[in-house]
């Protein structure tokens, strides 16, 4: 029972690995670029829910709502400051690293200079019910999460292989010109791509600061870390692999903190990156955006 | 002469221009390192519990900052064997986790102090130790361009497959490359320890790594004065930007972003630079 326990809270920590990570891979699998400030956009979302909650009295879902909406706004200003002026000069795959370094910095200063640099949380009427079947318990902040974050990896499947923009997107993973002589337009490809995926980092964000209550403007850099791990665990670019090595990697590090030791929790997740690069370069699951179709 | 806050200064820009050749030395051969803080983590350790802890001999303070670049160096070999298949983003985010395995073995290697940290080490780094080996780095690099060695590493840079035909053995260069870049890193290590008296883990984190990179990828790596002028440039310049008080990583943070659109190839570089 105990390790029946331990896989659920795994699930939910790795769900939200999963939304960070397929944020990753949608990016990759666009631009075939890695980029660094995700997971301050993931802050970042942690912090619009706060504020949605101090200033307008939002709810949990008003609060979800709220840091999607603000971290795509984000998401598609970084774009146009730090991605695009870089691809257009053709950069290389360096640049965009530095580019992306440098918002990632300055998110975390922003930050720092208006919330402080100290740990601070939801207010406590967000404290969670906790639901008891039999020796297992599940919280209604669990609940929340899980809906919320399974709900997106369905839109997200939908989305990606259902809809027009959705096949567009696909298109232009596969190739850039060809797409463009299709008639598909690729910057506005790439603009999406940033809006959904920084939706869905904000989102995690917000799930996380529920979850264990400890909203930092530092919480970012961990996140940006596993997220590439995760993506790169899953295969690059590939959003399903990145679902699964979300989900994976959750339950392996709530497995090793509790069989093992807390502090050993990082080494267990890269120790498998390692593993997996040496095993599987191309991922657990290969191929691109295309994959699955 | 120099007033103690410029010495700690100089002391401080002199391990960051050599963790700027530790990241350039595998950059010149196409490998391109976030981990480097993970090699200067090893050093920093081995070297400062050969002149704190191992009491028994005498070790003298350079034979100490050697042995830890050794260290270093001998795992940098070590990661690389396995690793020198990989490329390109795989190799970034693969020496990342090497560095975040570092610091967590650090964290949980007791012995050491854990995550509670190694303190009471002897202020043994000065300035002159500082300058004699940025110097002496300096020249071998400089020098190293036009050995067989140097060649085949940019050789390896601009195009593998056309390297190997030449008939550049790609797992001995790459080993030579990665090692040597961690051997760097080692002795940076070394000499940072001996100066802040006392580390723990959460020093060598990814900032650190990211912060090493971020000298050559900004410096430029076409030769050694890149690397130079990225550290020169990134250590000092929040010195100077005090007068923004808590908004100067802002400032350098933009300049990064501006460096990346208009300045790809580094601040040192050729005026149609050859990047990957």
């Amino acid at each position: 029972m105990v390790l029946l326990q331990q896989i659920i809270n795994g699930v939910m920590l790795g769900s939200t690995y999963a939304l960070v990570a397929i944020g990753y891979s949608l990016i990759f699998g666009v631009l075939r670029l890695l980029h660094f400030a995700h997971g301050e956009v993931f802050m970042v979302g942690a912090f619009i829910a706060l504020c949605s909650v101090w200033f307008l009295n939002a709810g949990p879902v008003l609060a979800v709502v709220c840091a999607a909406v603000g971290c795509a706004v984000l998401g598609v200003v970084i774009e146009f400051v730090a991605f695009r002026p870089v691809r257009r000069r053709s950069g290389g795959m360096l640049a965009p690293i530095v580019s992306s370094l440098g918002v990632g910095l300055l998110l975390q200063e922003v930050a720092t200079n208006i919330f402080g640099a100290d740990q601070t949380r939801f207010p406590p009427q967000f404290e969670a019910t906790v639901y008891h079947f039999g020796s297992l318990f599940v919280t209604s902040t669990q609940l929340f999460i899980l809906a919320t974050s399974f709900g997106l990896m369905l839109l997200v499947h939908l989305f990606i292989s259902k809809t027009k923009y959705g096949l567009a997107m696909r298109a232009v993973a596969e190739n850039v010109d060809v797409a463009g002589l299709l008639g598909i337009n690729s910057n506005a490809v790439v603009v999406l791509t940033f809006a959904v995926a920084s939706a869905l980092g904000g989102i995690a964000g917000v799930l996380v600061g529920f979850a264990f209550s400890a909203i930092s403007p530092f919480m970012g850099i961990s996140m940006t870390i596993k997220g590439l791990v995760v993506m790169l665990i899953g295969g690059l670019g590939n959003v399903y692999g990145a679902m699964i090595g979300g989900l994976v990697l959750g339950i392996a590090e709530v497995l090793t903190v509790g069989y093992l030791a807390s502090s050993y929790r990082d080494a267990f997740s890269f120790a498998l990156l390692i593993l997996v690069l040496l095993v599987r370069p191309q991922g657990l699951f290969a191929g691109g955006l295309r994959a699955g179709h | 002469m120099l007033s103690s806050y410029q010495e700690s200064i100089a002391i401080f820009l002199g391990v960051n221009v050599l963790m700027a050749f530790s990241v350039y030395v595998p950059t010149s051969a196409g490998l391109i390192s976030l981990g480097q803080a993970g090699f200067m983590a090893i050093g920093a350790y081995a070297s400062a519990y050969l002149t704190s802890r191992f009491t028994a001999f005498d070790v003298p303070f350079g034979l100490a900052l050697f042995l830890g670049g050794a260290a270093a160096g001998i795992v940098g070999v070590l990661v690389a064997a396995p690793a020198v298949r990989i490329r390109g983003i795989y190799l970034i985010i693969a020496t990342l986790g090497f560095g975040e395995i570092v610091r967590v073995l650090f964290v949980n290697f007791e012995p050491l102090g854990g995550a509670s940290g190694l303190s009471g080490i002897q202020p043994l780094t000065t300035l002159s130790w500082v300058v004699a080996i940025c110097l002496f780095f300096f020249v071998f690099l400089w020098r190293l361009r036009s050995t067989p060695l140097g060649r085949a590493f940019v050789a390896i840079h601009e195009d593998e497959t056309a390297a190997e035909a030449m008939g550049i053995n790609l797992f001995r260069t790459k080993l030579m490359a990665f090692g040597g870049g961690a051997f760097i890193a080692g002795i940076a290590g070394g000499l940072y320890a001996h100066f802040a008296l006392f580390i723990d883990p959460s020093q060598f984190g990814f900032s650190k790594s990211a912060e090493a990179f971020l000298f050559v990828i900004l410096g430029g790596s076409v030769n050694p004065l890149g690397p130079v002028a990225g550290a020169i440039v990134v250590t000092l310049l929040p010195e100077f930007l005090r007068f923004l008080q808590d908004w100067r990583m802002s400032f350098f943070a933009v300049l990064l972003i501006a460096c990346a659109v208009w300045r790809p190839g580094g601040l040192i570089s050729y005026r149609r630079a050859a990047h990957p």
